[in-house]
């Protein structure tokens, strides 16, 4: 089964996308330069825009079938997302950040109760209170994976999460991204044009150039640099 | 709100009737007023900012055109649309039993008239500008429109919501030619700057000059007030 499918074209003034590939679980990276229509393909993904054709498939369940006309709304598609500037939401503290995003509970209670296992396990838990205004951009985007992963999502997207950083903290990020998606067993397709980033990341590289996708190279892992999934509260995951 | 103050005890105070009744009137038809500005305009606001459909541009002008004329010219329409015979003072009589003109639900009308468009355009602008990352990843999370508008855009709007519904509320307070032209002057529909009028022009100068101050000094602390309310818990 593919968590993720895409077949789909869009044009954009002189911008001409025309996009098919298929994502497995792991992290799958979007590859290439500045442009190159990496980001349009997760708005796609996301149902934030719409394509001019084609099909997008979550989970073999169509979400988007433009022949049909059938477009699942964004908030039905159980996607988590995380921006590259985390777009916490600056009135709201931490905890009720990653609380927004929680679905598979309900009462306030118990979504901040999910919420503040997720800071837990992105090594946020301590700033649950503060302000988004009061943390560092590394800091942010811990916040933002959790957010991004706390509602059970069928599919994670991260749009270039590392490219507002430093370098040092960008390396520090990148282990803790792969061992928390991994960990959740939760399939994501993230956007970088760092080529570094993508083979630290990815297990799968898609490349990208002018709106088509121009390779798809599977990136060697040494054996144990896969965690196994598990399940926020630390049991086995299905 | 007249009556929820003893006469004797204003007067036990030092606050003669004749500021206290004006003022009182005044603040009631700007809190009712701005209440209902509020809720409508922040609404529309949101439409307009938001909604793609034609006559966006049209529909804002219309709605905004008070902000440019004479308040005496909105009071002139007011009074001949609700006193003059047509479908407007027909839907008085049916609704209210009587014509609204010279009457204190008549200034409240004039002043939803008169500082609506603050509130809408403040609103309409402050919510265009937040900035939409913000709800596509509300959207994402599962939020619908409504929450979204409710959790996410509304708040990040809030500043120059606020700033709207102040200036919606000072222009309340601070009519004079549309509200003198429907109320009239009548005792129950005079408010403060038409009490200040008629003080000038009576030659009650003392009178005047405690009016004027009395202006100075609510709008000044209401004012001063809501813009503290937009600046609470800052990030």
């Amino acid at each position: 089964m593919s968590a993720l499918d895409v077949n789909v074209t869009r044009k954009i003034g002189e911008f001409d996308l025309d996009v098919t590939f298929s994502v497995e679980s792991g992290i799958s990276v979007l590859f290439g330069p500045s442009g190159a229509g990496k980001s349009l393909t997760l708005a796609l993904i996301a149902g934030l825009l719409r394509p001019d054709t084609g099909t997008i498939l979550i989970n073999d369940s169509v979400v988007t079938d433009c022949a049909n006309d059938m477009y699942v709304s964004t908030q039905e598609r159980r996607i988590g997302m995380v921006f590259q500037d985390g777009l916490l939401l600056p009135h709201r503290s931490v905890l009720d950040n990653v609380a927004l995003a929680v679905r598979q509970t309900s009462g306030r209670q118990a979504r901040r109760a999910v919420a503040r296992t997720w800071l837990e396990r992105v090594g946020a838990e301590q700033f649950a209170d503060r302000r988004p205004g009061s943390l560092s951009g590394g800091q942010r985007q811990r916040v933002a994976l959790a957010r991004g992963l706390a509602g059970e999502p069928a599919l994670v997207l991260l749009d270039e999460p590392l490219s507002a950083l430093d370098s040092a903290v960008r390396r520090e990020l990148r282990t803790l991204i792969r061992e928390v998606i991994l960990s959740s067993g939760v399939p994501a397709v993230l956007v970088t044009h760092d080529g570094e980033e993508a083979e630290e990341l990815g297990d799968v590289v898609i490349a990208y150039n002018d709106g088509r996708v121009t390779g798809v190279r599977m990136v060697e892992l040494p054996e144990d640099a896969a965690p196994q999934p598990e399940s926020p509260d630390g049991g086995a995951s299905q | 709100m007249t009556g929820l103050i003893p006469h004797s005890w204003l007067n036990s105070v030092g606050i003669p009737p004749w500021v206290w009744n004006p003022l009182a009137i005044s603040l009631h038809a700007a809190c009712e007023a701005t209440l209902i500005v509020a809720v409508v305009g922040i609404t529309l606001g949101y439409i307009l900012a938001k909604g793609h459909f034609p006559g966006r541009g049209a529909i804002e002008t219309v709605l905004s055109l008070p902000m440019a004329l004479p308040p005496t010219v909105v009071g002139y329409y007011l009074l001949t649309r609700m006193g003059g015979p047509g479908p407007i003072r027909t839907a008085e009589l049916h609704l209210f039993g009587h014509p609204l003109t010279f009457t204190f639900t008549g200034i409240v009308i004039a002043q939803i008239v008169e500082s609506f468009p603050y509130c809408l355009r403040f609103s309409r602008a402050a919510i265009s500008n937040v900035d939409p990352r913000f709800e596509q990843a509300a959207r994402a999370m599962g939020l619908s429109r409504w929450r979204t508008a409710l959790l996410v855009t509304l708040p990040l709007a809030r500043r120059g919501i606020v700033a709207g519904v102040a200036m919606a509320f000072g222009r309340t307070l601070g009519d004079f030619g549309a509200t003198m032209i429907i109320s009239g002057s009548v005792p129950m529909a005079t408010t403060m700057p038409i009490a200040l009028y008629n003080a000038v022009f009576f030659g009650s100068h003392e009178q005047a000059m405690v009016l004027a101050f009395v202006q100075l000094g609510v709008a000044f602390v209401i004012l001063f007030g809501v813009t503290r309310l937009g600046k609470v818990r800052a990030w």
